[in-house]
């Protein structure tokens, strides 16, 4: 029934901008919530709302973020940032957290698979880690209106790669460079979809390996799970398979939002008011997400979460430019 | 057909499964412990109800504080302080986190034997060196500053 709702590209057009409303008004109440003054402590909002409308929010994201091809963290961060009354401080931890989840869940089913592949896992998280712990004392040393505008320059940056970088199913490698051969960066994997075995390696793994501390010190700083940014760089500048790039990326989040997270953890940056709810609904979300998958037509779920992403990018910097508080 | 060269290697499959296990309790406890805390079972550190209040002379309720000034309100420590107050219904919600967070040193120091058998010396350096940024990022050495 939701599958075959989701067809219709004027549909989702429609249940895009119905959910883009809510977030709007759920925003709206947060700041009136906030500005009734002066305000009695018995006449704030219960405890028990936000984790609940939390917990709805994140679930429709878990199922957003399956569709949309992207991780839980990415939409999480912008939107529950922007229009929940909680601090960016306790978002981004728990955008860790969520996106650290995911990346657990599906991390053993795309090793044995053989799709994830710890070969080229490894020298790179070990980048990528390093440089989050940076990232995630950078971020939480930054004010908060400083971090908005640099997340929401971030969230319209990745939109603009979501909506114009080209993906390579089997990029061409010529020769795999010094530093792949010594660290023996390649291996076989069975591609069903062709029937065949399909042998890759890598190239360029220095100019990766330079990108991934960028990407390291974003995640870290924005609390975002990095697979917009892990993806491009694995397929088309390294040149892994699509396949082997998008499970590795996966795989490779456990790791580098591991190192950020518990940074955030020993500061006092996370509140389990807000992990629990996002992370089971998100969860439950993907599981949804994953069963509707087979029958919903993914080009106009991709352009509704760009949409989305727009929105809570623009929300963001405005949000931190102090025009839409 | 798939040829044995498509499989997983030992180590890959190593760190799957211990990843898998650790996952599912670490999610079990997760919730658990979240069930414990909302139903009041037992005391929490920072009272549930509160956290949707605004202090007197604040102009935000707790949880749109900055971390650094909701500890400092609720008198919380930092670092692995968080363990002296794990009996308490909030709190005790960070074993399960911390859990998840610690998975991957795990996994990782499962699989340094393999690769010391298979004699795969620069991974062996790689894990030891992920592990070594890992436990530094656990320790709570690091602060932050800027508040």
């Amino acid at each position: 029934m939701l599958a075959k709702t989701l067809r219709s590209p004027k549909t989702v057009l429609f249940l895009s901008i119905v959910f883009c409303l809510t977030l709007v008004a759920v925003s709206t109440f947060a700041s009136t919530a906030e500005s009734v003054a002066p305000p009695p402590a018995n006449q704030d909002v219960a405890w028990w709302v936000w984790p609940l409308v939390l917990f709805v929010v994140t679930f429709v994201l878990g199922i957003l973020a399956v569709l949309g091809g992207v991780g839980g963290g990415v939409l999480f961060v912008p939107i529950v940032g922007g229009f929940f009354p909680f601090n960016i401080d306790f978002v981004r931890g728990a955008g860790l957290l969520v996106a650290l989840a995911g990346a657990l869940a599906a991390g053993p089913g795309l090793l044995k698979r053989n799709l994830a592949s710890l070969r080229l896992a490894l020298p790179v998280a070990l980048i990528a880690s390093a440089a989050a712990i940076g990232g995630a004392m950078i971020g939480l040393a930054l004010k908060p209106n400083v971090v908005n505008i640099l997340l929401g320059a971030t969230i319209l940056f990745i939109v603009i790669i979501m909506a114009t970088a080209k993906k390579s199913d089997f990029p061409n490698v010529p020769k795999p460079d010094n530093i792949a051969q010594s660290l023996g960066i390649m291996g076989i994997y069975r591609e069903e979809s062709i029937g065949k075995d399909v042998e890759w390696t890598v190239h360029k793994t220095p100019q990766g390996l330079l990108l991934f501390i960028v990407i390291g010190i974003m995640a870290g700083m924005f609390g975002l799970g990095a697979g917009w940014a892990n993806v491009p760089v694995l397929n088309l500048l390294m040149g892994a398979p699509l396949k082997i790039s998008v499970a590795t990326s996966k795989f490779l989040l456990s790791i580098t939002d591991t190192s950020a997270a518990w940074v955030y953890l020993n500061q006092g940056a996370v509140l389990p008011m807000i992990v629990v709810p996002s992370i089971v609904g998100i969860m439950l979300g993907s599981m949804v997400g994953v069963k509707i998958l087979a029958k919903a037509k993914p080009k106009a779920i991709k352009w509704m979460v760009i949409g989305l992403l727009l929105f809570a990018g623009l929300r963001a910097l405005l949000k931190g430019l102090e025009i839409w508080k | 057909m798939a040829n044995d060269k498509t499989k997983a290697s030992e180590e890959q499959i190593v760190y799957a499964n211990i990843l898998n296990k650790g996952m599912w309790s670490g999610l079990a406890l997760l919730i658990i412990t979240f069930i414990i805390y909302i139903s009041g079972a037992l005391p929490s550190h920072v009272p549930i109800e509160e956290l949707s209040k605004t202090p007197p002379g604040s102009d935000v309720p707790y949880w749109s504080m900055r971390a650094h000034d909701f500890n400092q309100a609720f008198n919380i420590p930092t670092g692995w302080g968080w363990t002296a107050l794990a009996g308490k219904g909030d709190y005790l919600n960070f074993v399960g986190i911390a859990w998840l967070a610690g998975l991957t040193i795990l996994c990782y120091s499962a699989i340094i034997p393999i690769l010391l058998r298979k004699k795969e010396t620069p991974y062996v350096l790689i894990a030891i060196a992920e592990i070594a940024v890992l436990v530094l990022a656990a320790s709570g050495i690091l602060k932050v500053g800027g508040h």
